[in-house]
């Protein structure tokens, strides 16, 4: 007989193990269905993997990037999370700041200094993510109207106005793209530390250890779990939960338009309507994969990163579809959330049933 | 007593949650024919010994016999097919469903619903029930709800069923029907068990009453051999005396004056009706009322936290002045230099916060002191360790999440939390609601304490006996409005019971 039952206390050690067998029995499983699908060995898929993220010391450079990246948006959208204020809208968020640094690289253009321009961009594109994000935050606390639905249109809203703005400055004539911005004099480019990937690593290592000590130590962090928790609580304490609703959004959309800003100032010196690529969706699986620890978030994303680059890596070296990858992807990921039920709950085999059964 | 088989016998069992022993080795006798009562103190197992019997969780070690063969119980489908039904604190019915088609939710075959309906009506006649089948559960009262749960049970063939505090929701009148019901069943000849911490309901109800202290089994007698204070000794594990004592109030002077109050619902139905009263330093004053008469309305408003139609709320400083409350949020009032403690009647769902632990729950008053913007857990851990000594409160530590604790434990948190800030005026509602004797003189004796260090205290409360003893005015509500205001020491029940349900009571 199979019995479940919830666990008590479980130890980190304990906890830590069941989730790396969890890697381990997904690793497997994906071997095994590489062997038996496309007779390719798993060793060849396994370095390909590898050699995706860490082949070259450019690689490297490029995968700290793009974690570094997915980690900001995690970061963002986990003080929302926290206060159960199901942010879908990082997408929105971090286009919205985008557009909004672009909009000031276009028309500043041989109007101001390199220093006015970027601080410019830095303020309007904070500005612009959280607006985006506290004007369904204001609605959830006015009206209680529901933050997914409202925070997924606003994607939309977001897509469109980056979309319009493509046409309106496209550059060359007729590409609907609008191209790299100020190519000759680099106006509003953002200093190299370096090389061009260490400034967005820097900004998110930062990013981790203050939002760590932001939601764990601050009477802020305090306030939104309490609201989270119980929001009957926090009104019979005195805490103003309409007000904590919509600071938290402001931050979770400010950090999602820092992002924007890094993604247009730092890395791409454009914006289009793909530049956030399904990463404000990514993020949301990071911070529960983490359950809302930054510290955590850092491998979250880290793991994520790895596959999904590993997956294009695949279709390349290999000759297969990237779509395989993305299927290896979603087992392994598949293992991992799937740990968490051996973490809270403890399976219990007897043999005393067959015994008694045959009495009954 | 004669040699019977017993319909349910639990032997040595013994259930661990983590490092917690919940049940350590527990023997327990359910007879047919009998009620049984099971007493204990909070968080001593009673709960989780019959979630065994009723499948929602499985023992680790002992065994369960019914009638006498041994039986696995491994899911509540397992101890239906063996006859026994448990109904549980929280009711769970779907409330946009009719009683019958709660009755035959999940329930396998065809679904008939004028023959469920036919059968309900069978089985409430036979026991005296009064259900429609045909109503739908979010018209009903809580009494009512009870009812549908008891008659699903039985719907479903059970002859052993256990209640887990049924009277923890009810009103006087009600509990008296239950009771009928309950030993109708008896009669008829089936097992009933009664989770309870009320004396005066072991005694009045019960055949046979069974023991538990932390955990494990001290013994069962015939209830009409024991007494309060032996049942309250063995549950404790040590004499324990029961006595509240009422000092008289020293210098009372008015500190909380309500003047023609009227608070509305969002339907527009008047839940108080011109409530006027003062209440004086060093004194209870203690609030009786049928429950939903409008206390939690009246405490709410004084807290801040309901907004009111018409009449005033001012508090009185020391010097005379007076401040007026109403219109001022929690915080606000807070910042006058008011000291409202508040226990409300939700422990968990208001007051606490049930995944955070013992320090960051005691921080919940205090964590905006000081300009920095991170909070200071120094202080509330000191707190919490104080409280955890001085009230006993059992837990494994203070960085425990108070939703693992057991309801009196998680009580004396909230109210040791609320004293803590040495209030001026001290709310209560139902303060020992679902605490066993022990906890509840405990509650009682921190009330009193607050009384005399001049502290404005308002109790509500529901068992009279209690407040009779306890309260040094009394303050009854009937349907809203003021009922009468009596003095607690010269008044006897049938008044205050008279005034309860009848707007000025006896003198009409």
């Amino acid at each position: 007989m199979i019995h479940i039952s919830k666990r008590g206390e479980i130890s980190a050690g304990k906890a830590l193990g069941i989730r790396l067998l969890a890697i381990v029995i997904g690793i497997l499983l994906c071997s095994v269905l590489t062997m038996i699908t496309t007779g390719i060995k798993p060793v060849e898929i396994g370095k390909a993997v590898i050699t995706g993220s860490f082949g070259t010391m450019r690689k490297t450079w490029i995968f700290l990037q793009k974690t570094s990246i997915l980690l900001l948006i995690s970061l963002a959208v986990t003080p929302a999370f926290k206060m159960r204020c199901w942010n879908l809208g990082a997408e929105g968020q971090v286009l919205i700041g985008a557009m909004a640094a672009a909009a000031c690289m276009v028309l500043m253009e041989g109007k101001a200094s390199n220093g006015a321009v970027i601080a410019a961009m830095t303020v309007s594109s904070v500005l612009a993510g959280a607006i985006w994000a506290a004007i369904p935050g204001f609605f959830k606390a006015r009206f209680n109207t529901n933050e997914t639905l409202f925070t997924l249109m606003m994607n939309y809203v977001a897509t469109q106005i980056v979309a319009f703005f493509c046409v309106e400055w496209e550059n060359p004539k007729g590409s609907c793209q609008i191209g790299v911005i100020n190519q000759k004099s680099n106006l509003g480019w953002f200093p190299q530390l370096v090389n061009r990937y260490l400034l967005v690593i820097v900004v998110a290592v930062v990013a981790v250890i203050l939002m760590y000590f932001y939601l764990r130590y601050s009477k802020h962090g305090y306030e939104l779990a309490v609201v989270g928790e119980s929001e009957r609580t926090a009104r019979y304490v005195g805490i103003k939960v309409e007000k904590v609703i919509v600071r938290t959004m402001l931050l979770s959309g400010a950090v999602c338009g820092i992002t924007g800003l890094l993604l247009v100032g730092s890395i791409n010196h454009t914006v289009s309507t793909t530049l956030a690529g399904g990463q404000g969706f990514t993020a949301v699986m990071v911070s529960w994969l983490a359950q809302f620890n930054p510290l955590a978030m850092i491998l979250a994303s880290a793991l994520l990163i790895v596959l999904g680059t590993g997956a294009n890596e695949l279709a390349t070296s290999c000759g297969l579809n990237a779509s395989f990858g993305d299927i290896l992807t979603g087992v392994l990921i598949f293992c991992i959330i799937g740990s968490e039920f051996f973490v809270n709950y403890r399976i219990h085999f007897s043999k005393k049933h067959r015994e008694v059964k045959a009495n009954v | 007593m004669e040699e019977r088989i017993p319909a349910v016998a639990m032997r040595n069992i013994t259930k661990r949650f983590g490092s917690v022993v919940a049940s350590d080795k527990c023997w327990l006798n359910i007879y047919r024919g009998e009620i049984l009562a099971m007493l204990g103190e909070n968080g001593s197992g009673k709960t989780t010994l019959m979630n065994m019997l009723s499948g929602v969780y499985f023992p680790d070690e002992g065994t369960i016999a019914i009638d006498g063969r041994e039986v696995v119980i491994s899911s509540p489908k397992d101890a239906f097919d063996l006859g026994i039904g448990m109904i549980h604190q929280h009711f769970k019915l779907v409330d946009v469903f009719t009683a019958a088609q709660n009755i035959v939710l999940g329930l396998p075959g065809k679904l008939d619903l004028a023959e469920a309906s036919r059968k309900i009506r069978e089985i409430c006649d036979r026991y005296g029930f009064a259900v429609d089948p045909d109503q739908k559960v979010y018209e009903m009262s809580v009494s009512q709800k009870q009812t549908v749960e008891i008659v699903k049970v039985l719907y479903r063939g059970a002859d052993i069923l256990i209640l887990d505090e049924p009277t923890a929701v009810l009103t006087p009148q009600e509990t008296d029907k239950l009771f009928a019901v309950l030993r109708n069943m008896r009669d008829d000849g089936k097992a009933i068990v009664i989770i309870t911490h009320k004396m005066h309901e072991v005694q009045d109800l019960s055949d046979r009453v069974a023991v538990l202290r932390k955990g494990h089994f001290t013994g069962d007698m015939l209830t009409k051999d024991t007494n309060v204070q032996e049942m309250t000794n063995m549950m404790v594990g040590r004499p324990v005396e029961l006595n509240i004592n009422r000092p008289e109030p020293e210098d009372p002077k008015p500190r909380l004056e309500v003047k023609n109050l009227t608070v509305r619902d969002a339907d527009g139905i008047a839940k108080l009706d011109d409530v006027s009263f003062t209440v004086n330093t060093g004194e209870i004053l203690g609030i009786a009322g049928i429950s939903g008469c409008g206390q939690k309305e009246l405490l709410e408003a004084i807290a801040g936290l309901q907004p009111t139609e018409t009449g005033s709320i001012s508090y009185i400083e020391n010097n005379g002045e007076k401040e007026e409350l109403i219109g001022k949020d929690p915080l606000e009032i807070k910042k006058m230099g008011v000291a409202l403690s508040f226990v409300p009647e939700d422990r968990l769902g208001m007051g606490l916060v049930a995944n955070m632990d013992l320090i960051d729950n005691m921080m919940l008053r205090s964590y905006r002191q000081g300009k920095s913007l991170f909070t200071n857990r120094k202080a509330p851990n000191k707190l919490a360790h104080q409280m955890v000594d001085f009230l006993e409160i059992v837990t494994p530590s203070v960085e425990t999440p108070v939703r693992r604790l057991s309801g009196g434990n998680v009580q004396k948190v909230l109210v040791g939390r609320e004293i803590s800030n040495a209030p001026t005026v001290l709310l209560t509602a139902y303060a020992t609601r679902g605490l066993d004797i022990n906890s509840s003189y405990t509650i009682y004796d921190l009330v009193t304490q607050q009384k005399m260090r001049g502290v404005a205290v308002i109790y509500v409360g529901e068992d009279l006996d209690v407040l009779l003893e306890l309260c040094d005015r009394i303050l009854v509500l009937c349907g809203g409005k003021v009922s009468g205001i009596v003095d607690g020491r010269k008044t006897d029940k049938r008044e205050v019971g008279a005034m309860m349900t009848k707007l000025g009571g006896l003198q009409e």
